[in-house]
């Protein structure tokens, strides 16, 4: 029962950094920039589509990875400069709608590059099979890895924004980029700085995603949801919201489904217990959400602006 | 013979709607069964059953309002007299009913919902791959030949996904230790795969379509539950279609399926190597059963001579089937869906080292789907 327990919650919090690397890059591109980013997991599906093509190429999982974060990056710098610096004085709907736009194309991009069948993206040798976490529960290490990556650049971005001049700007124009704009700093290479790190964050998790999820088009979507219900809870614009929501998002996601069926066979009838319990964990994280947002409206880490 | 009547049908072809997902989540299956289905016209010279044809390909996004202006516009505005190639079945029940009102036949290439295969079956619908519940059946049948006692089974929450157990256990006789309902496009299945390990059951099956199934299965081998807890599923998650991406993960699974690439017979052999030259990949059930839609049709045009005003000839021809059939012998039952062998397949690399399935057992002999009785025809 413990040990079942300690898997789960490493489940959770695995699913978690990967949440947050996804929703670092959203949450400072819409705090910083006011730009709401559907196109943010297209940046997720190019890094996991660059990954398993040069893997595949040059037999080196380690390398794909390693590309795949210059190349979401890139793809990220490209939409900022030829949509998205369009849009900024534009509002919400525009974005929307543009973005939604870029998300379509990308998908068929995919397509017409790669075919519409998923992508093969193997485990790195060294990663492959299981470790012995506690007695009798064998993990995978490739969820380790993942565990571990996210944590570092969890550390990193940290240290980024708290300690580099780039942060300083980064912060000050999650508070009021008004002001930031009017200090003299040039506000337009701030925001191409910022996308091409959103994407290179995004396509770092495609591509460490890659192995363990299937390589296909339109992967971004479901998780860009998952990303969005992330930085509402910790509220907009905060990294360290980020972290958080993540992290509660992915814990909860994971015992919601593996312990809510069973709370529910615990008092009702064993049929309606697993419609229940099944909509129920379905259900969790935006349950949560709901929860959050009626305590804080502006998130856990909000409430600037 | 009306050599006189051929020639003048021959200025304008028989039309026919291939209306299939191409673009969006899912546009592999529906690429698949195009190019099935194009194989068998492109063999016969632009002609099935001797009839030449003009094959409109439309795209329905895998959404039910395109899928239902597409198909409208298809009868309407290009009176197309026969239509194939929806995917998924709320796709199918969009349609379906519609057109088939509208005197066009429609022969399924993939979606085989009950509600067209009971009460609702309709003279003018025809199914060429088989009524939804078959692969679960037949691997529920292959677990219980393989005598495995204890299963755990998962499925998403959603219609297809309780009908998928329901079909398993219908078959199924042992003990079924837990029922495990995910998400629909659910990405990761760590918390289910914990659930498994702890169940400690026997087998597991699995019925997660497309990305699903791809990313399950590369979890549960990545667990290392692989080795000892075997797993089953449908065709579905282990067909030519997702093989290549799941990788060595899917080795060694037993899947349930109407079809497979070592069939024994020549037609099949025949199909095989075609499609393989002609698109250099390996065919999937999904470009099977697109290539046999075509040939049901082929031997509908060919009992009418080509005049599709003819319906009752047209569809005479089609219940009787008469051509060689890849899956060996092909007929159809009361409700005109597959009376059918089912067999349970293994994942293998073939000498070139492709995933490939092989044929391990053959788990129903003539099989007819459990609504059947239920479809008063005329």
């Amino acid at each position: 029962m413990f040990a079942l327990l300690i898997e789960q919650v490493l489940n959770g919090l695995q699913l978690g950094v990967m949440l947050f690397m996804i929703a670092a890059g959203l949450t400072l591109v819409f705090g910083v920039m006011g730009v709401l980013n559907l196109a943010h997991g297209a940046l997720y599906m190019v890094g996991a589509f660059a990954a398993a093509f040069i893997a595949a190429e040059t037999g080196s999982v380690v390398l794909g990875i390693l590309v795949a974060m210059p190349v979401a990056a890139l793809a990220g710098l490209l939409i900022e400069r030829l949509v998205i610096a369009r849009l900024y004085a534009r509002d919400h709907l525009d974005q929307v709608l543009a973005t939604f736009g870029i998300v379509l194309f990308a998908n068929e991009m995919m397509r017409i590059l790669f075919g519409p069948r998923p992508l093969f993206l193997n485990v790195p040798d060294f990663a492959a099979g299981t470790l012995e976490i506690l007695p009798g529960v064998p993990y995978p290490v490739w969820r380790l890895v993942i565990i571990l990556v996210g944590l570092v650049v969890a550390g990193g971005l940290a240290l980024l924004i708290e300690r580099s001049r780039l942060g300083m700007l980064i912060r000050a124009g999650a508070q009021n980029r008004r002001m930031v704009a009017a200090l003299g700093v040039d506000i337009g290479r701030l925001y191409a700085v910022l996308f091409a790190l959103g994407g290179l964050l995004a396509g770092l998790a495609g591509a460490v995603a890659g192995p363990v999820l299937a390589v296909q088009v339109g992967m971004g979507e479901p998780v860009l949801i998952l990303a969005f219900v992330v930085i509402v809870i910790g509220g907009i614009g905060s990294v360290r919201g980020a972290f958080t929501g993540a992290l509660v998002v992915g814990l909860a996601d994971t015992l919601g489904r593996a312990y809510l069926p069973e709370l529910a066979r615990a008092v009702l009838p064993p049929a309606a217990a697993d419609q229940i319990g099944a909509a129920l964990a379905s259900m969790t994280i935006y349950l949560l959400m709901a929860l959050v947002l009626a305590i804080r409206p502006k998130g856990v880490f909000g409430g600037r602006d | 013979m009306t050599m006189a009547v051929g020639a003048a049908e021959a200025a304008d072809a028989v039309k026919i709607g291939l209306l299939t997902t191409l673009s969006g989540d899912g546009a592999g299956l529906g690429v698949d069964t195009r190019d099935g289905f194009m194989l068998a016209v492109t063999e016969a010279g632009g002609m099935l059953g001797g009839v030449p044809v003009d094959v409109r390909v439309v795209d329905d996004a895998r959404k039910p309002e395109t899928a239902v202006q597409a198909a409208d516009r298809l009868v309407s505005e290009d009176k197309v007299a026969l239509m194939t190639g929806i995917v998924f079945s709320n796709l199918a029940l969009a349609v379906v009913p519609r057109v088939t009102r509208d005197d066009v036949i429609y022969v399924s290439s993939n979606a085989g919902p009950s509600q067209l295969a009971g009460a609702g079956c309709h003279p003018n619908y025809f199914n060429a791959a088989y009524q939804n519940d078959n692969l679960h059946e037949a691997t529920g049948a292959a677990v219980e030949q393989a005598g495995v006692k204890r299963m755990v089974l998962i499925a998403p929450n959603y219609p297809a996904g309780k009908d998928s157990l329901t079909g398993f256990k219908r078959y199924f006789k042992g003990e079924v230790v837990d029922e495990i309902y995910t998400k629909l496009g659910q990405l990761d299945y760590a918390a289910e795969i914990a659930k498994v390990r702890a169940d400690k059951p026997d087998g597991v099956f699995i019925f997660l379509p497309g990305g699903m199934g791809i990313n399950f299965v590369k979890q549960y081998d990545q667990a290392g539950l692989k080795g000892d807890i075997k797993l089953f599923g449908p065709a579905f998650s282990f067909d030519q279609d997702v093989l290549p991406a799941v990788g060595d993960a899917a080795l060694g699974v037993i899947n349930g399926a109407q079809w497979s690439l070592d069939l024994d017979n020549a037609a099949n052999k025949a199909f095989v190597a075609g499609f393989e030259a002609a698109y250099d990949r390996l065919p999937s059930v999904y470009a099977m059963q697109g290539y046999e839609a075509a040939h049901i049709m082929g031997a509908g045009l060919k009992a009418a001579g080509g005049d599709v005003s003819k319906l009752d000839d047209l569809r005479a021809g089609m219940r009787k089937a008469d051509f060689d059939s890849v899956r060996g012998e092909f007929r159809f039952g009361t409700n005109q869906h597959p009376v059918q062998d089912l067999y349970a397949r293994e994942v293998v690399k073939d000498d070139k080292g492709r995933l490939v399935n092989r044929i391990v057992s053959k788990v129903f002999d003539d099989h007819v789907d459990a609504y059947a009785a239920d479809c008063k025809m005329n």
